[in-house]
């Protein structure tokens, strides 16, 4: 098919699926560009919300093609939609976003490696998470094998271009055994539950009283490259007096799905969500990972047009819960270990957390309470690190020109920790830590697990 | 569109990557904060230094290309949607503070600088640049220049205009104007810094600013009266200043106002309430406190029914974040809000809202107002949509009798958000014949051929008026009776 004819169907695409409403509701004020990260680093009118907003009207409008050029605005954004609190028409710049995203994937011609790698992991690894853990064992083999070593001094890897280079070198420890295999393998107090369906569910007993009931959401890459992350947020929310409850029909939520405009894929993966969580019986469903809780918020929103099971999508979205949000309501029942040393600690806010999930004093007022920590807001600590899902390997010039930038705030911090909630801004941290050398003397941490280390859990772990 | 021989010479001026004309670039440059306006320019162009500038100038002149100088874009009078097609010329590259004197209270900034972190750097010398327009986290200090922007503090302290003290500016013809300088007084010549501030790049292109400074207040502190009577609230306003108080920021909300940004903002507004007064007093801190009391005494004389003085600086912001989020609050309400500009002498604020009130029920369409009442500078915004173009006709008549109510008592068109082109048809009401005349012919010896801009300030085709007995006037576009005499 001609790239003319294809230019043209996209036209159509766009003209139908945007949102009239939202596009006629931007006043053009201007004030979303004060927090776009892609306009502080470019300064130019299309690289931020109110221009992107313009071109998809003109598109709408039929005054302009959607180019090529057009594409690549489009997938110069981030997503991080730090705009939609800045503004104050309340315009879904997200809802359009993936509108024009979705357009643009069925109409798109993918090179070939571009397919294969969309085929293989969005299609064939992420929704599984046998698949998942299996690459996991994979990663984890490559790594303590010292094929990694062979890997990186043999110059194979100068195969690959810098920035996925530099990203191997700071990938953690991966596992194969996720958060339900991590726990039973570790003898952590537990017990099976059978569902309806004959799904197995790990229930995790509290520490003490009893004072809810929770599932947890336990994530694709979460659960390979950080499982002890996992693992310490159900051991800190048992702590807090929780029952944890951890459905194996659970998948990958769908967010690197919609954010290339897989939108079906991303409705297929988020009902069996629903309804592997519909059967855990739990108040709330927690997640660890910002861009995760972000997606499962609004899988009301992504299946809002099917009838038949928009209600327990709503149902479920209202349920989706922060861990820091769970914890810092129980802040009052966590026994803190006495202050060792001091630290300076500064805090790195996940977009999606903070700008879809609207959570940005827990985590911070969970980290003041851990003694010695002296808190320290980072400038800008609101605005995306350049990790944006897998941004960061697809827009390697802005996002490693974003995190520059960031790495120049936290430095001025002068912490030698920062802290995230989400395991995207994480790896991303640790990329800007070995990029500006300061290995060794700063380190990226997940909340979670700064706070396993600082609070006082009582189970055999602990005294591990 | 340009042509190669002319895109050569611009490039070859800034570079290729600063100058450009692919259509995702008109067409992110063809509009402002404006609603309903928009229009393609031809070609982009980012200077990054006053030597560029003029010789890009040169290039245009020569060629006769309409030139649009533009900051962030966030002017609410189409003040920098290029109408006749051209180059806009974005200042943004041109962003830095050049200088905070210290001695002479002064600072010395390139046009494309953002209005908060010139605050920011000021304020961290203890000093103080006033001038605060409502979209000053994104506005640049050389747009606030170029349409004299106004804001909250506007009645104590002045606005843009009293501030800017020196400009370096670039003329039409490429030549590079200096004007004043870091001086308490000089009278050598024609004031052309004056001229020039608010002038909306329809004379030069501002490529530098000196402006004076102030010592930063020590103290600040808000508070809130309400009213169940809008003329109660507006006597209110004149006996604060007929006492001798200027607060620092004294501004008004009327009810459909209030009931809005409650809604969004929560911040415990009175919703029964005709009016509310939101005060701010800076300065020495018994002084503020002294202040306040005297406010509070005279809000209650005048019949307030409630007031609330925050206990603390925080809870005072508060107070001033609710008023600050009145445009959010209402914008929310339907796609496309126009928010306009009418000031009138502050002894008529009352009847001006009440002419608001009765103007948007006869065309039934939804208008709320707030505003600075301190110095009668309201801004009456519509709700509507611009898919409604039946809707959208009965707002533009709404505001036509709104502006012409505001001259019938005295006041303006535009308090601080300047003509542009939005109100280019109204400017013969509040200058008179006499000032167009000579506006006119400034704008000639200025722009002979009218490259600056083009379009903008003074309207292409007049707005009829008709004059009766002298006293009422009424606005035609078909007019027929009596009428201004033509040049």
């Amino acid at each position: 098919m001609k790239s003319g004819q294809k230019q043209s169907q996209l036209a159509a695409k766009l003209k139908m699926t945007l949102d009239a409403d939202q596009l006629t509701n931007c006043m053009r004020c201007g004030f979303c560009q004060s927090a776009c990260p892609t306009f502080l680093e470019t300064g130019l009118e299309a690289a931020s919300p109110r221009g992107r907003i313009a071109l998809m009207k003109a598109v709408a409008d039929g005054l302009m093609e959607p180019d090529q050029a057009f594409r690549d605005q489009i997938d110069l954004c981030l997503g991080c939609r730090a705009c939609e609190p800045a503004c104050p028409s309340d315009v879904k710049y997200g809802q359009l976003l993936e509108q024009t995203k979705e357009a643009m994937a069925t109409e798109r011609k993918y090179s070939l490696p571009g397919k294969l790698v969309r085929k293989v992991f969005l299609e064939g690894v992420f929704p599984h998470p046998g698949k998942t853990r299996a690459l996991g064992h994979l990663l984890k083999f490559y790594q303590k094998s010292g094929m990694r070593r062979v890997a990186q001094k043999s110059g194979f890897m100068n195969l690959f271009p810098e920035h996925m280079r530099e990203m191997e070198a700071i990938l953690p420890e991966a596992g194969g055994d996720g958060v339900i295999g991590r726990w039973l393998n570790r003898r952590l107090p537990a017990y099976r539950e059978q569902t309806a369906d004959g799904g197995m569910l790990l229930v995790v007993p509290p520490v003490g009283e009893k004072v809810g009931r929770v599932a947890l959401f336990r994530g694709c890459i979460m659960d390979v490259l950080f499982t002890s992350t996992n693992v310490n947020t159900i051991r800190l929310l048992r702590q807090a007096g929780f029952e944890i409850v951890v459905p194996d029909a659970q998948s990958c939520c769908g967010a690197l799905h919609s954010h290339t405009g897989e939108l079906e894929a991303a409705r297929r993966l988020a009902l069996r969500n629903i309804r592997a969580f519909a059967q855990t019986n739990a108040d709330a469903v927690v997640t660890n990972a910002g861009g995760c809780g972000a997606m499962l918020k609004e899988y009301n929103h992504l299946l809002h047009k099917d009838r038949l099971h928009r209600e327990e999508a709503a149902d479920f979205a209202s349920k989706v819960k922060d861990v820091t949000e769970l914890l810092n309501e129980r802040k009052h029942t966590l026994q803190m270990k006495p202050y060792t040393s001091k630290r300076i600690v500064t805090y790195q806010d996940s977009c999606h957390l903070r700008n879809v999930m609207r959570i940005r004093s827990q985590p911070r007022q969970l980290l003041q309470s851990i003694p010695g920590v002296e808190f320290r807001e980072m400038q800008g600590a609101d605005r995306c690190c350049g990790s944006a899902g897998i941004y960061n390997l697809l827009q390697p010039e802005m996002s490693s020109s974003v995190l520059d930038h960031k790495m120049e705030k936290a430095e001025a911090t002068q912490a030698e920790l920062i802290v995230t909630s989400n395991p995207g801004c994480l790896l991303q941290m640790k990329w800007g830590i070995h990029r500006t050398g300061k290995t060794g003397r700063m380190k990226a941490v997940h909340l979670v697990d700064l706070l396993a280390e600082s609070v006082v859990v009582r189970d055999h772990l602990a005294a591990d | 569109m340009l042509s190669q021989a002319v895109r050569k010479e611009l490039a070859a001026i800034v570079g290729n990557e600063w100058f450009k004309d692919d259509t995702q670039m008109l067409v992110s440059y063809s509009y402002d904060a404006t609603p309903l306006y928009q229009s393609l320019p031809d070609g982009v162009i980012f200077p990054g230094s006053t030597e560029e500038v003029s010789a890009i100038l040169k290039v245009c002149s020569r060629h006769k290309i309409p030139v649009i100088g533009r900051g962030a874009g966030s002017n609410l009078c189409a003040g920098v949607v290029p109408v006749h097609g051209g180059l806009v010329m974005v200042m943004k590259r041109m962003n830095r503070l050049l200088e905070i004197d210290e001695a002479n209270l002064t600072a010395t900034i390139q046009p494309g600088l953002i209005t908060k972190e010139f605050h920011e750097a000021v304020e961290s010398r203890g000093l103080f640049y006033p001038p605060d327009p409502g979209s000053m986290i994104i506005c640049t200090m050389g747009g606030n220049i170029a349409l004299g922007a106004g804001g909250l503090r506007g009645l104590k302290y002045g606005t843009t205009k009293d501030y800017v003290i020196g400009l370096e500016a670039v003329l039409a013809n490429g030549d590079v104007l200096r004007t004043g300088g870091k001086l308490v007084k000089d009278v050598a010549g024609y004031d052309l810094t004056r001229l020039l501030v608010g002038s909306a790049g329809t004379l030069a292109i501002i490529t530098e600013a000196t402006v004076k400074l102030v010592p930063k207040p020590e103290y600040r502190r808000a508070m809130l009266a309400v009213y169940s009577d809008l003329q109660a609230a507006a006597r209110t306003v004149s006996q604060i200043i007929a006492n001798r108080i200027i607060p620092c920021t004294l501004e008004f909300m009327d009810k459909p106002t209030i009931a809005v940004v409650e809604d969004f903002a929560k911040v415990g507004l009175p919703v029964h309430a005709e009016a509310v007064l939101a005060i701010e007093q800076d300065g020495d801190e018994a002084a503020v406190r002294r202040d306040l009391d005297r406010i509070e005494s005279i809000c209650r004389q005048e019949g307030a029914i409630e007031v609330r003085v925050a206990t603390t600086p925080e809870e005072g912001a508060k107070v001033m974040e609710a008023r600050r989020s009145a445009l959010s609050a209402l914008s929310r309400l339907r796609p496309t809000t126009i928010l306009e500009d009418a000031t009138v002498p502050r002894s008529r604020i009352a009847d001006m809202v009440l002419e608001i009130q009765r103007i948007a029920a006869k065309y039934e369409v939804q208008i709320c107002t707030f505003g600075h009442a301190g110095d009668g500078n309201l801004h009456p915004t519509a709700m509507t949509d611009s898919r409604n173009p039946e809707e959208i006709r009965r707002v533009e008549k709404a505001f036509d009798e709104i502006f012409e109510a505001a001259i019938r008592m005295g006041g303006t068109i535009t308090g601080e958000h300047g003509v542009g082109l939005v109100k280019a048809p109204y400017l013969e009401w509040k200058v008179g014949p006499a000032g167009i005349h000579v506006m006119k012919r400034l704008k000639d010896a200025f722009d002979p051929d009218h490259i600056l801009n083009p379009g903008k300030m003074f309207a292409q085709t007049r707005r009829r008026i008709i004059i009766e007995d002298g006293q009422n006037a009424s606005v035609g576009n078909h007019s027929t009776g009596g009428h201004f005499a033509d040049e």
